[in-house]
């Protein structure tokens, strides 16, 4: 749910990166935070283990600029993908405006993107969100790799409502904006069509 | 959308001068008024020393984990967190349904003051948020949208990402 404050003319809005362990969500957005200019972020906060895998989340705040007098911005969050941080994952999506799912493209997670996204609609339901309902983006990443299933196999898999979707290797920064911007041009216009 | 916080001049300005007030009773170093979401709504004191950006979001993801913990063990909430520093300490409660109130103090102040102020400013906060509450179920009721983006369009967004 966006906070909108007509005193500061502001507006901030929470996009939360889902998906499977490992497939690339941290990755996202740590070439977000590399690629976006001092003025417009803040710290990019990492609650990872020592062997730098996400513990609780990581957390991006963005500035990117004002629409009609307003200052816009965005919060970005991940969560832990491994399948035992459930808990976790479910408090990082309380208030969440929009999703982007990030699918590992490689042939050995197909099962697990499959199972992600069958959490993500389930824990978006514990809130009382429907995944049908909210601002989402589709990502496949990881498509430098050799051993990747096609584009249109996975889209038949995880597709989930026609959702604007890319293909990505978070890593070198392809297709990462994109998906980004899919998902924020959908909540902003989200709060204006009102529920 | 249903369920977005709004918040409009009068009250914003009648929260801010609640944190001024409990900033001075209590001595404290600055006092933060944050959405459950992790979205700072008001503050007062010393902003300049703290990135008070990192602060709303590691504070609503602590006491997210905090309340999961609760229930647990079959309890509704924890109302009141206290973590002790060598210097500073931070005191974190929670103000009706969906804010939170962090408030760093350090030995200017003590525990038991800052405990007693709280109690009393999360009074007339809650207060506040009533009329925030009812200002929004009117709009929504007359079908008045709070979007100031009733006419977005997609050249608009573009602008945001051209850098
Ligand atoms: N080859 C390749 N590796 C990637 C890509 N995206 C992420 N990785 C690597 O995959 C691993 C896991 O990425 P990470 O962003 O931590 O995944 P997370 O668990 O979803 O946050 C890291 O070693 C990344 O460098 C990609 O597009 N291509
Ligand atoms: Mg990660």
């Amino acid at each position: 749910m966006a906070f909108i404050n007509y005193a500061n003319r502001e507006i901030n809005c929470k996009i939360v990166y889902y998906g499977p362990g490992l497939g690339g969500k941290t990755s996202n957005l740590q070439y977000i935070y590399d690629r976006t200019a001092e003025k417009s972020k803040g710290k990019m906060i990492s609650l990872a283990t020592e062997a730098d895998r996400t513990l609780f989340f990581d957390f991006l705040p963005l500035d990117l600029g004002t629409v009609r007098g307003f200052t816009t911005r965005f919060h970005l969050y991940t969560v832990p993908g491994q399948v035992f941080y459930d808990a976790s994952r479910k408090l990082i999506l309380k208030g969440v405006d929009g999703v982007i799912f990030v699918a590992d493209s490689q042939v050995e997670r197909v099962e697990a993107n499959v199972e992600s996204i069958r959490n993500l609609d389930e824990n978006l339901s514990d809130h009382g969100l429907l995944l049908q309902d909210i601002p989402y983006a589709l990502q496949f990443n990881k498509r430098d790799l050799d051993n990747v299933v096609s584009v249109e196999d996975m889209y038949r898999s995880l597709n989930f409502k026609r959702e604007p979707t890319f293909e990505a290797i978070a890593t070198k920064g392809y297709g990462v904006f994109d998906t980004l911007r899919a998902v924020a041009k959908l909540i902003l216009k989200d709060l204006n069509r009102g529920r | 959308m249903a369920g977005d916080l709004v918040i409009y001049q009068e009250e914003y300005e009648l929260l801010e001068s609640v944190l001024r007030r409990l900033r001075a009773d209590s001595n404290a170093r600055a006092i933060f008024l944050i959405d459950k979401n992790g979205q700072q709504i008001a503050a007062a004191g010393e902003l300049d020393q703290f990135d008070t950006t990192s602060l709303a979001s590691l504070t609503a993801g602590n006491v997210a984990a905090t309340d999961g913990l609760a229930k647990l063990i079959g309890e509704r909430e924890f109302s009141v967190l206290f973590h002790e520093g060598q210097q500073d300490h931070i005191h974190i409660s929670i103000v009706g349904k969906r804010a939170i109130l962090l408030v760093i103090f350090d030995d200017r102040s003590s525990l038991g003051l800052v405990r007693l102020r709280v109690k009393r400013a999360s009074g007339e906060m809650e207060t506040v948020f009533e009329t925030m509450a009812s200002k929004a179920a009117v709009a929504e009721e007359t079908g008045e949208t709070a979007s100031p983006f009733a006419e977005i369009t997609d050249e608009d967004i573009d602008a945001l990402f051209s850098e």
